[in-house]
């Protein structure tokens, strides 16, 4: 498009990538607030003690939460009023990935699946993940970012269940997979619940699940009423944070659906750690660029 | 039963490197333990060189706590500061830890996640015991180390074997005690336990 300057995406996308790595969005802080409140189990609420000595120590210092910086995921949304270079989006996000790894600079957790080599950018073949979608009515490019860690991407499971095995193999899925993830995920933090469409989707579903705001319903009643039932089930088997014990082993399930075969019967489970990190971007066809969550 | 044990009497403790025998044997799960002192930082490929290569480490471990590190340091001159020093999953790494306690021995092992039923025999024969950082922390943890003393075996940087001098490290959860005990098979047991009650709440048949 002419007069677009791509520079900006591509400082947005280093930026954002730093900023979710080192800001703990309010929601979350807040999440983490309500469990400590109401936590009964004196170790629990002394580990919760330590969460929040940690996210003041990055807000004072500008540091990251935690070491493990992640793979790279942007979520765009693509305002369709204006022609957006869809090729030229994918180029910056790379390069700005890259930078922010370099220029931080922290370390790189891409490598390459079978020689094991890292390239030290924290992207790749592939890499940084990068879903697009499109806004009707709208000019402006939305970018969430999320990178995401490996104590908590390790836990994620997904199933083709049977139709005959209903809605109830679903729920039993979520629940033995958060029980069986124990303390490796860093609970309490977000469980991503993926129902419905293929293989492929219905993970992806799952990893978009994780990046909606801490306890922001689904606005299909269904699923809301079943967000609620399996964060109930979940927080009652007493894992606690970080698999320690304690009354609170998930800040939110978050559950997102799309239609299946008639056959099919499928579910995703991805889990986020309780630094559920993301930093939002939304930049408009003038340059203007906004920061938030 | 360990699980209920937090509710009533967690104790804790503050103490200083090196561990004697008898200051790991007074720590029950559930305890929150900091201390002051020194800090060995290993890995996975740290402790592959140690056991599987078999080089013998270049300083002494003995009484010591190690702790399962994901170190991002810098090196200013011939000096090795912290950037971003946070802990990795420890299971991955349970086959070298009985050796570390009974060869070496290592008096604490610092991770998260915790480790098998044979480091916690070795933990109840030769006294050490296992603590859990919170995990994701690591900006907090980073705060804590005053200095990088030594980093030996530089050419296996990051997964090298680091000496951190550090300061009131914790909050630590003794998750593995000397008498046995196991927090995270507990409250995982206890969770297991639970299920069958809330599949029915869920209407899972």
């Amino acid at each position: 498009m002419d007069g677009f300057d791509y520079k900006i995406v591509e400082e947005a996308a280093k930026e954002s990538y730093i900023r979710a790595l080192c800001d703990l969005p309010p929601d979350v802080r807040d999440a983490l607030k309500r469990a400590y409140e109401k936590e009964t189990r004196p170790t629990a609420k002394e580990i919760f003690g330590a969460m929040f000595k940690a996210v003041e120590i990055s807000d004072q210092k500008k540091t990251l939460i935690c070491q493990d910086t992640g793979l790279p995921i942007y979520m765009v949304k693509i305002g369709a009023d204006f022609h957006w270079d869809g090729a030229e989006l994918k180029a910056r996000m790379y390069e700005g990935a890259k930078r922010a790894t370099q220029e931080f600079p922290f370390r790189s957790s891409s490598t390459h699946p079978l020689t094991r080599v890292n390239p030290q950018t924290s992207v790749g073949v592939r890499l940084p993940v990068i879903y697009f979608d499109f806004i009707k009515d709208a000019e402006y490019l939305d970018i969430l970012m999320v990178p995401k860690g490996s104590g908590s991407e390790n836990m994620s499971a997904m199933k083709m269940f049977t139709p005959a095995e209903g809605v109830s193999a679903l729920k039993k899925f979520v629940l033995d997979t958060v029980v069986e993830s124990g303390g490796n995920p860093c609970p309490p933090g977000v469980i991503g619940v993926g129902i419905g469409g293929t293989s492929d989707l219905v993970t992806r579903l799952a990893k978009e699940a994780i990046a909606r705001p801490v306890g922001q319903r689904s606005e299909d009643p269904e699923l809301a009423k079943m967000e609620a039932e399996l964060e109930d089930a979940i927080n009652a088997t007493g894992l606690g944070p970080m698999g320690l014990g304690g009354d609170t082993t998930t800040l939110a399930v978050h559950i997102e659906m799309a239609y299946t075969h008639i056959t099919q019967n499928p579910v995703a489970v991805n889990t986020q750690c309780w630094p559920a990190r993301r930093s939002r971007v939304t930049i408009y066809p003038d340059g203007r660029v906004e920061y938030g969550y | 039963m360990a699980i209920e044990k937090g509710e009533r009497d967690m104790a804790k403790y503050h103490l200083q490197t090196p561990f004697s025998e008898g200051d790991v044997r007074q720590l029950t799960v559930g305890d929150i333990v900091h201390f002051d002192g020194t800090l060995f930082g290993i890995r996975d490929l740290t402790q592959i060189y140690m056991f599987d290569q078999n080089h013998e480490p270049p300083v002494s471990l003995k009484d010591m706590p190690c702790i399962h590190t994901a170190p991002s340091l810098r090196k200013v001159g011939n000096k090795w500061e912290p950037v971003c020093v946070g802990t990795t999953t420890s299971v991955r790494m349970d086959r070298f830890s009985p050796a570390l306690i009974e060869k070496y021995g290592v008096r604490a092992i610092i991770g998260k996640s915790g480790l098998y039923e044979k480091s916690l025999e070795a933990m109840k024969r030769y006294g050490a015991v296992y603590m859990a950082i919170v995990g994701g922390a690591a900006s907090l943890e980073t705060e804590q180390i005053e200095e990088v003393e030594a980093v030996y075996w530089e050419h296996l940087h990051p997964e090298a074997l680091y000496q951190f001098r550090v300061k009131d490290f914790g909050p630590l959860t003794v998750a593995m005690d000397s008498h046995g005990n196991h927090l995270y098979f507990d409250v995982k047991k206890e969770a297991r336990r639970r299920l069958p009650e809330l599949y029915k709440k869920l209407g899972i048949e």
